[in-house]
C-alpha cells in the first residue's frame, strides 16, 4: 500500500511539474505533427495507401516522439541532485519508476489522443466506431514505451552523448510494440475493421514482463 | 601460456576437421546442392552465439548480484565474440538465401530476431564506451543486457504472430522433420567445434580484459604516488 501512496503522490508531483509549465507535451505534440506531415511526403496519401502505411508512420512518430519526451524524465532530477531526496522518501524505489511511468504514459496517451484526429483528417481515414479499440491499443503501446522507455532514461542519463543514446539504446528494444501495435491498428482501419485479439495479448505480455524486470531490478538502475 | 597456445591449435585443428567433414563426409543435399554445405558453418555459428549470448546474460545477472568485475569482464567478452559470431551468421545467411530463396533478405521471425539480437549487442558495446566510472559502466551495461535479452523471444514471437518465410526447424522441429543420420552427425560435431572456437576466443578476449583493468589499477597506483 505504501508502494502505491508513495507512487501516487510522486505522480501528482510529475503532473504539475509538467502542467505548470507544459513544455514537455507541446514540444511533443508538434513534433508529431512535423513528423506525420514529412512522412505524407514519402507515399501519396490515398486512403488506400494510408490505410496499408498510415499506421506503421503513426506510430514511428509516436515512437520518435517518446524517445524525444522521456529524455528530461529522469535529467531534470539530475539538476539539484533532486533524485537522493526522491530515494530517501520513498521506502520502495520502485515507487519513483511507478510514479515516472504513469506519468510518461499518460503524456503519450494525451500526445496520441490529439493527434489521433488530425491524421484522421490529413490522410482521410475513419476510426469512428473503433474507439475503444484504439484506446486499448494506445494505452498498451504508450505503456510498453514508457516502461522500457523510464528504465533506458535512468541508464542514458548517467551516459555522455545521453540525447543520441536513449533513442539508441530505445528503439530497437521496442521492435516488438511498433510491430504488434502496427498490425492492431490495420486491423482497425480497414473498410471492414477487426480486432487482433493475439496482438493485444502481445502487448500486454511485454508490459507485463518488462513491468516485472523493472521491480526487479529498478532499485540497482537508481544506485548511487 | 602454454596451454592457451595448445587450446588455440586444437580449436583451429578442431576448425579444419568440421570443414572437411563438412564438405567431404556429409552427403550432398538433394534439391539445395552444394550450396547447402554452408548450413552447417551458419546454423553452428549460430547457436555458439547464442549459447555465448547466454553466458552474457548470467554474467550480467551474475554482475549485478555479486558486484565482482570478473563477471563484468566475462560480460563484455561474451558480448563482443557473441557480435562476431551473428555477424557471421548474418554473412553467410543472404549468401545461402540467395540461390536458394531467390533473395538476400526477408524480414522473417528468425532473421529478424536475429538482426535486433545483434543491433542490442552492439548497443551494449556502444553503452560500455559512452560510461566512464567503470564500477558504474559495468552496472548500466550489465543492466541493459538483462533488458536485451529478454527481449529477444519476444521479438521473435511478435514476428513469427506477423509474417515468416524461414523454413521450419529441422532440428527438434517435430515430427516430419530432421536430417539424414550422417548429416546430423556432421551438423553437431560442427555445433561443437563452434563452442570450442568460441571458448578459446572468450578466454583470450577475458584474459585481455583483465590485463586492461591490471594495467588501469597499475596506472591509479602510480598516480596516486
Amino acid at each position: 500500500m505504501a508502494l502505491l501512496s508513495n507512487a501516487a503522490v510522486l505522480l501528482g508531483k510529475e503532473v504539475r511539474t509538467e502542467f505548470r509549465s507544459r513544455e514537455l507535451l507541446s514540444t511533443t505534440i508538434v513534433f508529431v505533427l512535423i513528423v506525420v506531415v514529412v512522412f505524407s511526403f514519402t507515399f501519396d496519401p490515398t486512403t488506400n495507401e494510408s490505410r496499408r502505411f498510415g499506421p506503421g508512420l503513426l506510430w514511428m512518430a509516436f515512437l520518435f516522439a517518446a524517445s524525444l519526451m522521456l529524455q528530461p524524465c529522469f535529467l531534470r532530477e539530475q539538476v539539484n541532485d533532486t533524485l537522493g531526496a526522491l530515494r530517501l522518501a520513498v521506502s520502495d524505489p520502485f515507487a519513483i519508476f511507478l510514479a515516472k511511468i504513469c506519468a510518461n504514459t499518460l503524456f503519450l496517451l494525451l500526445t496520441e489522443l490529439l493527434m489521433l484526429p488530425v491524421f484522421a483528417a490529413l490522410f482521410n481515414v475513419s476510426f469512428g466506431a473503433q474507439l475503444p479499440g484504439i484506446l486499448l491499443t494506445f494505452l498498451l503501446g504508450s505503456l510498453g514505451i514508457s516502461v522500457v522507455g523510464t528504465a533506458l532514461a535512468v541508464i542514458s542519463a548517467q551516459a555522455r552523448m545521453r540525447e543520441l543514446l536513449l533513442p539508441l539504446l530505445l528503439l530497437p528494444l521496442l521492435t516488438p510494440i511498433l510491430v504488434v501495435s502496427t498490425e492492431v491498428t490495420i486491423g482497425l482501419m480497414q473498410p471492414e475493421p477487426y480486432m487482433e485479439w493475439k496482438g493485444i495479448g502481445l502487448m500486454a505480455g511485454f508490459d507485463v514482463v518488462f513491468l516485472t524486470v523493472l521491480w526487479l531490478f529498478g532499485e540497482y538502475l537508481l544506485e548511487e | 601460456m602454454m596451454k592457451r597456445v595448445l587450446f588455440g591449435v586444437v580449436a583451429i585443428g578442431l576448425v579444419a576437421c568440421a570443414a572437411y567433414a563438412s564438405f567431404y563426409i556429409a552427403p550432398e543435399e538433394r534439391t539445395m546442392g552444394a550450396i547447402q554445405k554452408i548450413f552447417y558453418f551458419h546454423a553452428s555459428t549460430a547457436w555458439a552465439g547464442e549459447t555465448t549470448f547466454f553466458v552474457c546474460f548470467l554474467a550480467n545477472l551474475l554482475y549485478i548480484w555479486k558486484r565482482q568485475p570478473q563477471f563484468d569482464w566475462l560480460g563484455v567478452t561474451c558480448a563482443e565474440v557473441g557480435v562476431a559470431c551473428i555477424t557471421v551468421v548474418l554473412i553467410t545467411g543472404p549468401i545461402w538465401a540467395k540461390p536458394v530463396w531467390g533473395i538476400w533478405w526477408t524480414w522473417d521471425a528468425r532473421l529478424t530476431s536475429t538482426f535486433v539480437l545483434w543491433i542490442l549487442y552492439i548497443c551494449y558495446l556502444l553503452l560500455r564506451t559512452l560510461v566512464d566510472e567503470p564500477d558504474r559502466r559495468a552496472l548500466l551495461s550489465a543492466l541493459f543486457g538483462v533488458f536485451a535479452f529478454i527481449d529477444v523471444p519476444i521479438v521473435f514471437g511478435a514476428i513469427r504472430w506477423w509474417r515468416t518465410q524461414h523454413p521450419a526447424p529441422v532440428i527438434m522441429g517435430g515430427p516430419g522433420s530432421g536430417l539424414e543420420p550422417t548429416m546430423k552427425a556432421v551438423f553437431f560435431f560442427n555445433v561443437a567445434v563452434m563452442h570450442v572456437l568460441a571458448a578459446f576466443l572468450i578466454m583470450e578476449r577475458y584474459s585481455l580484459e583483465k590485463t586492461k583493468h591490471d594495467v588501469e589499477l597499475l596506472q591509479h597506483q602510480a598516480e596516486a604516488r
